[in-house]
């Protein structure tokens, strides 16, 4: 049978061209749009995780109430032995303390007195005692200029601020801020090197320092804004899974400087806009299924006019209704099987460059405060391989099952007549 | 009858009004008791934040109302911090950095060494006639002193705050209470004071609180040790050179 329906539509492409062409644009374009879409949300969370979130946090309840305004005077403290506890309790995971803090960034003259100003959002990293840091934030790619820091007292400052101040490599320069208890704190840096990310809100005012050095900057003996903590691979289920644990054991309500953890998703603006994408997801795969099943509905419409004659004849000589409702449901399965798969092989061609070039996106994030790529690439998943099947086929299916329809309104004692004219 | 009713009435409020005394002439009274040609002072400023208390040791040295310089005694991390304020300008200078900045822009609204005033309040006009217009609203009893309430509403746009109310002691003529709004009419900060001490024929805070509204904790105690007024100050000691000295 099936092979039948295979051979009647390769030799009438009639039947199947218009379908096929139809389908595999529809099918072509879903792929592109959840790779587009899965790119970007896999992108998302992976510079989030390494600029932001971790596959986890761990801060304090207090820090927790105001964690927009990264108040590092309401950080964790002890933080060489919870690292400790954590590295026993989850040997799976990589811990990093970070301090966050703002400040501002002044460069002297030659007798001593401000040459230039600007803010500057300062991330204290621990660059010196592995690479784990330095290759999270791909610091030696995001190098313009210079080094990256050898010894302490060494500091990494965005290509853009650099350029505003007029600060050179080897500049000295002075960060004024406030210690973990508010007193007015200053440290001078020699700038080993200047970054660009390509990331607007990193690139507009980052400076990268190690934290020993913030540490003796702000005041923060051994302590820390947050700890980062990343899995292998992210899993969002073991990150929920890990946070509810730990937080029954170690977060107490009643002290606000007890630790709490954030799994990724549950952090910021992150729920809200990884549920957003999904539902788009799913919001474009059902209308993509309807406006797709109306298009194919009224070209089976015009085929089964077409093929008035041939259905006519097919009852006249016995074949039941049924009969030719299935076969012409299941000659649309095969049309949309083999839309589905020119559509997915042109949509994986596409998705693939998108994948590897990318389009440039920064224009459009210029004022943008979330932590983002300029560069907005697709990403092919083994989901991109099939996620077309089910618009591709279904759709085909129902518009068949809707235009077929019009079968069983024909008359058998009147198709003589109708085949005589 | 109606007539009457209305003289009754009228009267009844012209006598009420003429109770309270004209805000301007109250608050040149206030200025005329604390504000001295120069001063010597030296200082406490506990600053009870959510983790604990800290105590800085400052000493100062004020002329007139547009120069100051203070240097922080103690703790030891804080030790040798010193300002410089000339006119509208303010400079910090930070032993461990051996760096002198001048704090401008939004710099100037930051907490003042973790306290809840900013560098702006430590630069506001000491004399109140010359930022504010004065209205008395009523009265009330604070710290079991008499106090008129007065509404200080501000002479232009770019004041620090644009209303205060503050309770004014009726004989002392010293401010007991303040509340500090910004333009919306938002309350921002607080000032209680809690003891004061008499020093010539002038009624000063010997011990105050600050609370920044907007911030937690238990705000910041502001006491005074000690203080001479109208003293000889050198000239040098209001230049950017006695910064680093």
């Amino acid at each position: 049978m099936l092979k039948f329906l295979a051979k009647g539509l390769m030799r009438d492409r009639t039947r199947s061209f218009f379908p096929i062409l139809i389908i595999a644009a529809g099918v072509m374009l879903t792929v592109l749009f959840y790779s587009w879409i899965n790119g970007y949300e896999i992108m998302m969370i992976a510079e989030n995780a390494r600029f932001e979130t971790g596959h986890v946090k761990i801060v304090t309840r207090a820090y927790n109430e105001m964690i927009d305004q990264k108040p590092y005077d309401l950080g964790l403290m002890s933080v060489t032995e919870k690292i400790d506890v954590l590295n026993n309790e989850y040997p799976q995971m990589h811990w990093q303390p970070r301090i966050y803090f703002g400040g501002l960034l002044d460069l002297p003259d030659e007798s001593g007195e401000t040459l230039s100003q600007g803010e500057v959002i300062g991330f204290g990293v621990d660059l010196f005692t592995d690479s784990y840091e330095r290759d999270l934030l791909n610091l030696m790619e995001a190098l313009s200029n210079g080094n990256l820091p050898s010894k302490q007292g060494e500091i990494l400052i965005s290509q853009e601020v650099a350029e505003k101040l007029g600060i050179n490599i080897n500049d000295k320069v002075t960060i004024i801020g406030s210690t973990m208890y508010g007193s007015m704190a200053m440290h001078n840096f020699t700038v080993s090197g200047m970054v660009r990310f390509g990331i607007q809100a990193m690139d507009r005012g980052a400076v990268i320092v190690d934290i020993a050095d913030v540490r003796l900057f702000l005041d923060m003996e051994d302590s820390a804004s947050e700890i980062l903590g990343f899995l292998p691979k992210y899993d969002e289920d073991a990150t929920f899974e890990i946070s509810a644990i730990f937080n029954k054991t170690y977060s107490n309500e009643d002290d606000e400087f007890s630790e709490i953890m954030l799994p990724l998703r549950a952090q910021g603006q992150m729920e809200f806009l990884l549920t957003a994408m999904d539902e788009r997801m799913g919001i474009f795969i059902f209308f993509f299924i309807f406006i797709m099943s109306i298009v194919l509905w009224n070209s089976g419409l015009m085929n089964g006019i077409r093929r008035y004659g041939e259905i006519g004849v097919r009852l006249a000589i016995g074949e039941s209704k049924g009969h030719i409702y299935r076969s012409l449901i299941l000659e649309s399965i095969l049309i949309g099987i083999a839309a589905t798969i020119i559509g997915t092989a042109i949509g994986l061609v596409f998705s693939y460059f998108l994948q590897y070039y990318g389009i440039d996106m920064s224009s459009m994030l210029k004022d943008s405060k979330v932590i983002m790529s300029a560069t907005m690439r697709a990403q092919v998943t083994p989901a991109s391989y099939y996620i077309g099947f089910l618009p591709g086929v279904v759709a085909s299916a129902v518009g068949a099952i809707f235009s077929g329809i019009g079968i069983y309104k024909r008359n058998t004692a009147q198709l003589f007549k109708e085949l005589e004219t | 009858m109606k007539k009457i009713f209305i003289i009754v009435l009228l009267l009844i409020a012209i006598t009420l009004f003429a109770e309270f005394p004209d805000g301007n002439e109250l608050i040149q009274k206030v200025d005329d008791n604390m504000y001295s040609r120069n001063a010597v002072s030296t200082s406490r400023m506990i600053v009870h934040g959510r983790r604990g208390s800290r105590t800085m040791e400052i000493k100062s040295w004020a002329e007139g109302e547009n120069r100051s310089f203070s240097e922080y005694l103690s703790p030891p991390r804080d030790a040798g911090t010193k300002m410089l304020k000339l006119e509208d300008k303010l400079w910090i200078y930070n032993p461990a950095s051996d760096r002198t900045i001048q704090i401008s822009g939004h710099m100037l609204r930051q907490s003042m060494m973790g306290s809840d005033l900013s560098y702006e309040d430590m630069m506001e006009e000491n004399e109140l006639i010359k930022i504010y217009n004065a209205e008395v609203t009523g009265e009330e009893i604070v710290i079991e002193r008499d106090c008129w309430i007065v509404l200080l509403t501000a002479k232009e746009e770019n004041a620090a705050y644009q209303t205060k109310k503050v309770w004014i002691d009726k004989q002392r003529f010293l401010p007991l209470r303040e509340e500090r709004f910004g333009k919306s009419g938002k309350l921002l900060k607080t000032t209680e004071i809690n003891e004061v001490f008499k020093i010539g024929k002038r009624w000063y805070p010997k011990n105050m609180v600050f609370k920044d509204v907007l911030k937690k904790g238990k705000g910041t105690e502001f006491i005074i040790d000690s203080i001479e007024f109208d003293v000889e100050i050198p000239e040098s000691r209001f230049s950017k050179a006695a910064l680093r000295k």
